[in-house]
């Protein structure tokens, strides 16, 4: 071979080799980037106005049939009067994000986090902004992992990036241990109260906390990502099958005046901080086997069958009627601009 | 009797060109199969401990491995390379063996075993090859110019290495978190690098170059080998390894992980912005002030990430510069140590002693910081890694520091 054809042999082959890099690389780089669309599809939805993610772009419920996605990337989403919170994924060169927006979209408020996005809640009012990400590993399932649950205060600006730094009351005394995590906040309408779970120690409790005074307190054994009623009466929550995480979960409800727990009418392993969707309707994210997730709801009152409400549809949330949502969203948006610190 | 350029045939102008075409060659080989090798490094630790999920623990026993095997495999390519005649098909085993060991890595898919198994052929590649490959090069150069020769292939070898970390990112910031797109890459470029062997570089005939046979018992006979194994030994010791420092420094920094290969392209800048000052400083200050010097800034970068909380860029800045301080401040400097204090016959034999005792004792420091992380958390871990670099230095410093000189 003369030098002529060797150099066509390696022209020839390199370009072969930068095509197959190129090909994977941008076959496992590109996600499929749907532009601000509505699509039509099996949605039951009952009717409702939901927020939601579709396979990471925030969505909303579009009747009749059909689902409006918009071009905004969450790998967590939630909203409450007026108040859009969202998980940014991390992105190649940036870190992952907590984003306060309007009901409109627009940016109030970009908090940076590190850690894998898992819970969020924004309180009733739509001032508190709660949130949970994973620190290490990935999975409630797995003994080792750790955990980061912070809160925004939009109206004061104040961001408490670890409750982990809240005194802790324990079986009604005081409590320090290094292992310490805590996860899935939900806020009751005073916004101060709120409610989460602690895990020390190979124990996973339900804590009742004061965001002001920066305290938490146990109350109940084995229970994981409590959610509030509308009412303030109960929490919707999921349980370790025989307090064993490897088994999976199961969702009940808890009565917060007798501390009784009730099964809800879901069998199935269900890995979600539950969402009221109204006093009577609990609703939550199931991830099936092939990596696609759907919502699902069951009674609150335990009787009755679970019901599908979305398919490709998780981080579901319920958002009033869009005149009012708009103006509080609004007003919100005047009175308490940008509360930076 | 050498190649001039690469479009004339053997034997003709001596005159052409400054380097053989051979060389070029070779050093082409080199740098593509550097930036191959480099773009996964930059990357490993990530892949392990954020793609796979590795415990820290696991992840220190599969760096040990990397680093470890690298030195140790070395040896045995050496020897193999020595007793086969033929210089060109070795290298082509070597460089084959790492270009397919990245798929291995692929086709592991998170079993810790597959990845050990890769790494180890990984390894086995590059210790196949360099000792064929500096064959050739010095066969392809008179005499008088293997300076020159060996000066422009270690300068493409290292321009590959500082490129390496560039393309992960690069690869990193059109596939965001896809690591495995990284490793492909980087398989790709290694068998483009094959190719350049296969197409360009010629096997020389000649004689064998003469290799001094490794003499270990006259050597650890010898006075320099109590002072010497144990120094490297104690060296190797108070290291942990660039991964787990990125790491930590990415963890602690609060960096996105796109930026990881920056830390690697970044400590490498400090580097060669600092390898000539502090060589003259050694030159003029003695080399082990130096060396112990630039250990210290490792104990001070193991410190800083242990002792501070939050702390953004600056964090990663100053764990960057200490980081690159040290390796310029020690690359060779042990070497260079132990030069004076090995009998001049057995030189080679003694370099591959104290990089063997260091291999081994960063394959110990790695596992045991793995361990450490995993059981008591990184800060504790940290601490308890600045303490034994701290006494490893102390102990160094006693060993080697009596007479200088044993054979001038």
């Amino acid at each position: 071979m003369n030098t002529r054809s060797r150099v066509i042999v390696l022209t020839a082959t390199a370009v072969l080799l930068a095509a197959l890099a190129v090909a994977y690389t941008v076959s496992r780089g590109a996600e499929p980037a749907p532009a601000e669309g509505r699509t039509s599809g099996d949605e039951t939805a009952d009717g409702r106005r939901l927020q939601f993610l579709t396979n990471g772009r925030l969505s909303y419920t579009s009747p009749p049939r059909s689902r409006r996605v918009t071009p905004v990337e969450c790998d967590r989403a939630y909203a409450a009067a007026g108040t859009v919170a969202c998980l940014r994924p991390v992105g190649a060169l940036s870190a992952g994000a907590l984003v306060v927006m309007d009901a409109g979209l627009h940016q109030r408020r970009r908090v940076p986090l590190t850690g894998f996005p898992n819970r969020l809640r924004v309180s009733p009012s739509g001032r508190m902004v709660a949130w949970t990400l994973f620190i290490d590993g990935h999975s409630y399932a797995t003994t080792g992992f750790s955990t980061r649950a912070g809160v925004l205060d939009t109206r004061t600006g104040r961001l408490v990036t670890s409750l982990e730094d809240f005194a802790i009351t324990k079986d009604g005394a005081p409590y320090r241990n290094r292992d310490v995590n805590l996860w899935g906040i939900t806020f009751a309408a005073d916004d101060n109260r709120f409610y989460a779970t602690l895990s020390t120690g190979g124990g996973r409790y339900l804590v009742q906390g004061d965001f002001a005074a920066g305290t938490v307190r146990t109350l109940a054994p084995n229970v994981e990502c409590p959610s509030l009623s509308p009412d303030g009466t109960h929490l919707a929550f999921k349980s370790a099958i025989a307090g064993d995480p490897k088994r999976g979960w199961r969702l009940s409800t808890l009565d917060l005046a007798t501390l009784k727990t009730a099964p809800l009418g879901e069998t199935r392993s269900v890995d979600d901080q539950p969402v009221w969707l109204d006093a009577h309707t609990i609703a939550y994210t199931l991830q099936l086997s092939d990596g696609t997730n759907q919502t699902w709801t069951v009674p609150a009152s335990g009787l009755g069958k679970p019901q599908l409400l979305l398919n490709n549809a998780s981080s579901v949330s319920p958002i009033p009627a869009p005149v009012q949502s708009a103006r509080t969203g609004g007003q919100h948006r005047q009175s308490q601009a940008d509360p930076r610190p | 009797m050498y190649l001039s350029t690469l479009t004339r045939p053997a034997g003709g102008r001596r005159r052409a060109g400054p380097v053989a075409a051979n060389v070029v060659a070779l050093g082409a080989v080199s740098l593509i199969t550097d930036v191959s090798a480099e773009m996964v490094t930059a990357i490993l630790p990530l892949y392990l401990v954020v793609g796979l999920q590795f415990g820290p623990a696991a992840y220190g026993a599969i760096d040990g491995l990397y680093t470890g095997a690298t030195v140790l495999l070395r040896l045995a390519g050496g020897y193999a390379a020595d007793r086969v005649d033929r210089r060109k098909p070795v290298a082509l085993l070597g460089y084959g063996a790492s270009a397919v060991a990245k798929l291995g890595l692929l086709a592991a898919a998170g079993s810790a075993a597959g990845i050990g198994l890769a790494i180890t052929a990984d390894r086995a590649g590059k210790g196949l090859r360099t000792a064929p490959r500096d064959a050739l090069i010095t066969l392809s150069t008179p005499p008088d110019r293997l300076g020159r020769a060996f000066g422009v292939h270690r300068t493409m070898d290292a321009a590959g290495a500082f490129a390496g970390p560039l393309v992960a990112l690069a690869v990193l910031a059109a596939a965001p978190g896809s690591y495995d797109s990284v490793i492909m890459t980087s398989f790709c470029v290694a068998l483009l690098g094959v190719m350049v062997l296969v197409l360009f570089v010629r096997d020389r005939p000649g004689p064998k170059p003469s290799r001094e046979a490794p003499r270990w018992r006259e050597l650890l006979r010898g006075p320099a080998a109590r002072r010497l194994v144990p120094a490297s030994f104690l060296l190797g010791l108070a290291t942990i390894g660039d991964g787990f420092t990125y790491l930590l420094v990415t963890e602690r920094a609060d960096l996105a992980l796109g930026w990881f290969p920056l830390l690697a392209v970044a400590t490498s800048g400090v580097y060669l912005l600092l390898a000539t000052p502090l060589g003259l400083l050694a030159d003029r200050a003695g080399r082990l002030p130096v060396v112990l010097g630039g250990y210290l800034t490792l104990t001070a970068a193991y410190l800083l990430l242990g002792l501070t909380s939050g702390g953004g860029l600056w964090l990663a800045g100053a764990a960057v510069v200490l980081h690159g301080t040290f390796y310029a401040a020690t690359d060779g400097g042990l070497m260079a140590l132990a030069g004076p204090l090995l009998p001049a016959g057995l030189r080679t034999t003694g370099i591959a002693l104290v990089q063997s005792g260091q291999a081994l004792a960063y394959l110990f420091s790695s596992v045991l910081f793995g361990v450490a992380w995993q059981v008591w958390g990184t800060r504790s871990a940290l601490l308890a890694a600045a303490v034994v670099s701290v006494i490893a230095l102390a102990g160094t410093a006693v060993v080697l520091r009596t007479p200088e000189r044993a054979t001038p």
